[in-house]
């Protein structure tokens, strides 16, 4: 360990009534490096580093933190306020900012620098701007929030544990929302604070990023720490291994080795094989000229066209809030087009416009969607399993007279939950009280089990844990050795790359560049993503 | 973590039913602790003895048959008014033009039972009141669902300000065209009056409690019905929980807005009958005046369950009735602020012994608040729990 231990935790157990979250976990990370906390969704990372930041008192065990190169003092059971006076602060996954405030007003919320009665805002916004550059959290101070990508808003976030003046950062799954430029601006930030003497630590389930970044690992299992490594000393196999406790096959295994040699198992060569050749590419989902106006900007879907065929999945990558949203919604029907057709195979496989219908006839006729934000439009949180699993389908559901059929509604459910393995297996829970991973299936379960013909899946790992990352890229590769239309949009660079037969980059608000499966690369896409590249076309 | 992992042995549902038991019964419990205590006050400040005034309230409400027909008669209309607003709110609207409504199904209803003859067969007169009260009610609620639904006009702007207009456009014809003079009252209706509770029931005598009791009671399993065993409702239930959800699921939110005012507006509408054709006989300017937002109260600590409502009305209605009987001993209005003070304990303890509940469960079940907007409530509990290993 590179320094004396700024974080000691030992036998820390939190129970949540008879769910024991953390079942004496340990933890020790030395002051001045990057440490990674790694396990599956529900291991009891997020829970552990809570009790840390102040956020839940431990029901046992001790917590010892040493700031400002002290020696290590028992803080076990303190408040979120003495933590963030320690300088210990977390980065929430969930952002808690202020919408309507600008990104200076958001950081000095609780702190306001004053003149005389008034707010100071220029010179917060000076600070803001300084803090930024130094830090390199390149953000515009003087802009609302809510007109900030996800990726900016999480910068927000970053720069205000710091402002604060954080010596141990907690960053809870950081790069989930991030393009792979952004990824690699947040490691330079996190390397130059530890180089300043902070203290980082990265609860994450993306191994790449643990070998990249970290410097020592810990992984949790069920509640408890399994392993604690220099990262110098595992692999990346090393690491899932002990997270799930057995073998999984690595999205990021196909890439290394490449597409044409990603023949790991006989089934993968199977469902590669049955990928269509290019000449008699039928198309099932046709974008035509579609764009999307909103009162924020005039273009935030430019001009776009594109088709996707049977048996194909094609690959929208860029970063968030170039328009993937609105090009989705444009799609679904759940954002009127100012311009352009959309067409999607109906059932006999016959393009039919769809351009002016509602969401439920484009459904009907063949589209499937699973939505970026699962929360928020995917599942009715309130609604039991079995309540979710018909949504969007629940006219098929009724017996005559628009009575819901419950046992039709019940043995859907059943039958859902067995062949996609959702768990707990009880229809009746409340989908709020599964797992990421579980809500995750539950969409996925309802969206590939009905009949459909072009499927758009948007961010469908995101969130998840290795096994069911897994579990969902296999049903994306089922679907598409069935001969359905899928059209993937993520910001996972990874994924997008692991899965597609076309590449496409959004940026702006327009398709910037298509290419084969086959050649494209995260070094190929990178420049186009940030618009160094395109977007003169 | 995206979201709050929670894991259950899949056998305990008995445990999981008690646990929504405990959630929906005792938080109104501690509420109604709370007033009661607030009351045992104000009455020592009377100067009387808080056993005395509760037993006396109890005796002239629950305690005899005139007392306990005149708190049906009251329960029926905050039933229908309490309905009205709890349907809208499951639907994430809020509809506080019950009053104005609940005046116009009256009227209508009236305005029918008068144009039909004298003799006209109950089987025909009382279904037309009915749909009478019904379309006059729906019409007053329709009108701000479709202006929502529309041009995205706030409903709790819109129904406010429909309560003036109604109210004074139904003043204006009655006092114009059809009072019976030196009174504010139409004449009585020819047909579609309905029978007492007293005369099926002799002890109710002189109590205004009539059989449209047993509509709203009927009613209420209408609407629990729809709510939860149709496709309408299941979407109702969507919208008001999750709009974005709602629409993802090929549900057209405005349409559901103006249909769920439309029929918030029918229900109260319908509470317009009580008075009508079961008590008085005739429209009254301000017959039901207060009704209305009292249904909002009702709604509140039914919880917006049909179920509940009905509690809560037959709550509402005692405390109302129960000023009367206590009269004597202590001012009628202290009821009134007893009535409030339940309103707000209601408001303010729910929510916290629910919390309180989870917590000392600390199983993370979603805490849904039962206020006013509560429906969009999220659940505060975000506990990442590992996956059982199976």
């Amino acid at each position: 360990m590179s320094g004396a231990a700024a974080v000691r935790m030992a036998g820390i157990v939190k129970r949540f009534g008879r769910i024991v979250a953390n079942a004496s976990a340990d933890f020790e990370v030395a002051s001045g490096e990057i440490h990674a906390l790694v396990g599956e969704n529900g291991a009891g990372k997020s829970t552990l580093m809570r009790v840390l930041a102040g956020m839940y008192p431990p029901d046992a065990g001790v917590v010892e933190v040493a700031t400002d190169g002290g020696p290590l003092r028992d803080v076990t059971g303190w408040s979120t306020r003495q933590a963030i006076d320690a300088g210990v602060a977390m980065v929430h996954q969930h952002f808690m900012l202020v919408p309507t405030l600008t990104v200076a007003e958001n950081l000095i919320l609780g702190r306001e620098l004053r003149r005389g009665l008034a707010l100071d805002l220029r010179a917060a916004e000076r600070e803001v701007r300084e803090l930024s550059e130094r830090t390199g959290l390149r953000v515009d101070a003087s802009r609302l929030v809510s007109d900030l990508s996800v990726g900016e808003a999480q910068r927000v976030e970053i720069l205000k544990t710091l402002y604060r003046g954080a010596k141990v950062l907690i960053l809870d799954e950081p790069t989930a929302v991030l393009s792979p430029l952004e990824v690699g601006e947040l490691w330079k930030v996190l390397r130059r604070l530890r180089d300043d003497g902070g203290t980082v630590i990265l609860i994450t389930h993306k191994l790449d990023e643990v070998i990249e970044i970290s410097e020592t690992i810990t992984v949790m299992r069920a509640g408890r720490t399994v392993g604690r490594m220099r990262t110098t000393d595992s692999t990346p196999r090393t690491i899932a291994k002990m997270m799930v406790g057995r073998e999984v096959s690595l999205a990021m295994d196909g890439i290394a080795v490449g597409r044409e040699q990603r023949t790991g198992n006989r089934e993968q060569r199977l469902l590669a094989d049955t990928v269509p050749s290019s000449p008699f590419r039928v198309p099932a989902l046709q974008v035509d000229n579609l764009s999307v106006q909103s009162p924020r900007k005039p273009n935030e879907v430019d001009n776009v066209s594109f088709t996707v065929a049977r048996g194909e999945i094609f690959g929208i990558a860029g970063v968030e809030g170039n328009g993937q949203t609105e090009l989705i919604e444009a799609i679904t029907g759940l954002r009127a087009a100012s311009s352009g057709t959309v067409s999607i195979a109906d059932s006999s496989g016959t393009l039919r416009d769809v351009t002016t219908d509602d969401v439920r006839a484009r459904a009907d006729t063949g589209l499937s969607h699973v939505p970026e934000d699962r929360q928020r439009r995917g599942l009715i949180l309130e609604y039991s399993v079995a309540d979710n699993l018909i949504l969007g389908q629940q006219h098929r559901f009724t017996g005559g007279a628009n009575v819901l059929d419950r046992v039709r509604i019940s043995g859907n459910a059943a039958s859902r939950i067995k062949t996609f393995d959702i768990r707990p297996p009880d229809e009746s829970l409340p989908s709020r009280a599964l797992s990421g991973g579980n809500q995750q299936k539950v969409v996925i379960a309802r969206e590939m089990s009905r009949d459909f013909t072009v499927l758009i899946a948007a961010q469908p790992t995101r969130g998840v844990d290795v096994g069911a990352i897994e579990f969902i890229h296999d049903q994306l590769r089922r679907a598409r050795a069935d001969g359905k239309a899928i059209l993937l949009v993520s910001a996972d660079l990874v994924e997008i790359l692991a899965l597609s037969d076309r590449v496409a980059v959004m940026y702006g608000g327009r398709i910037v560049v298509t290419l084969s499966g086959h050649e494209a690369s995260a070094e190929l896409l990178g420049p186009y993503m940030t618009g160094a590249q395109g977007t003169a076309a | 973590m995206t979201s709050p992992p929670i894991d259950r042995p899949a056998s305990d549902r008995a445990a999981r039913v008690r646990v929504a038991l405990e959630e929906s019964i005792l938080p109104p419990l501690v509420a109604l602790v709370i007033a009661a205590v607030v009351g045992d006050v104000l009455i020592i400040v009377f100067g009387q003895s808080p056993g005395d005034v509760y037993r006396q309230l109890l005796e002239g409400t629950w305690g005899n048959a005139y007392g306990f027909g005149q708190v049906i008669y009251k329960a029926t209309t905050l039933t229908f008014t309490g309905l009205a607003v709890a349907l809208g709110i499951r639907a994430g609207l809020f509809n506080i033009g019950a009053e104005s409504q609940l005046a116009s199904g009256g009227f209508l209803a009236a305005l029918i039972g008068l144009a039909m003859p004298p003799g006209t067969p109950a089987l025909l007169a009382v279904p037309a009141c009915v749909v009478a009260a019904a379309v006059g009610g729906g019409v007053v609620g329709a009108v701000p669902g479709a202006l929502k639904a529309r041009f995205g006009a706030s409903e709790v702007i819109v129904t406010i300000m429909l309560n003036f207009v109604a109210l004074a456009l139904l003043n204006f014809i009655v006092a114009t065209h059809i009072h019976v003079s030196e009174t504010l009252h139409t004449p009585e209706i020819h047909a579609g009056a309905l029978p007492r509770l007293a005369a099926v029931l002799p002890m109710f005598s002189g109590s205004a409690a009539n059989t449209t009791f047993l509509l709203a009671l009927a009613t209420a399993a209408a609407v629990w019905w729809y709510l939860f065993g149709t496709r309408p409702g299941y979407e109702l239930r969507a919208v008001g929980l999750q709009p974005d959800a709602a629409e993802y699921g090929g549900v057209r939110v405005g349409r559901v807005w103006a249909r769920t005012m439309l029929l918030s507006g029918l229900l109260a509408g319908l509470g317009g009958l009580n008075y009508v054709l079961g008590y008085k006989h005739y429209y009254e300017e301000g017959f039901g005046t207060g009704s209305g937002f009292l249904g909002i109260a009702v709604a509140l600590v039914g919880r917006n369950h049909p179920v509940g409502v009905v509690i809560a009305a037959l709550l509402f209605a005692t405390l109302s009735q129960g000023g009367l009987a206590v009269n004597a001993l202590v001012p009628k209005q202290m009821v009134d602020v007893l009535t409030a003070v339940v309103i707000i304990a209601v408001a303010t303890a729910v929510p916290e012994v629910r919390r309180a509940l989870a917590a000392a469960r600390s199983s993370g079940i979603g805490n849904r608040e039962s206020g006013i907007d509560g429906s969009r409530g999220r659940s505060d509990s975000r506990f990442p729990i590992p996956d059982s290993p199976s």
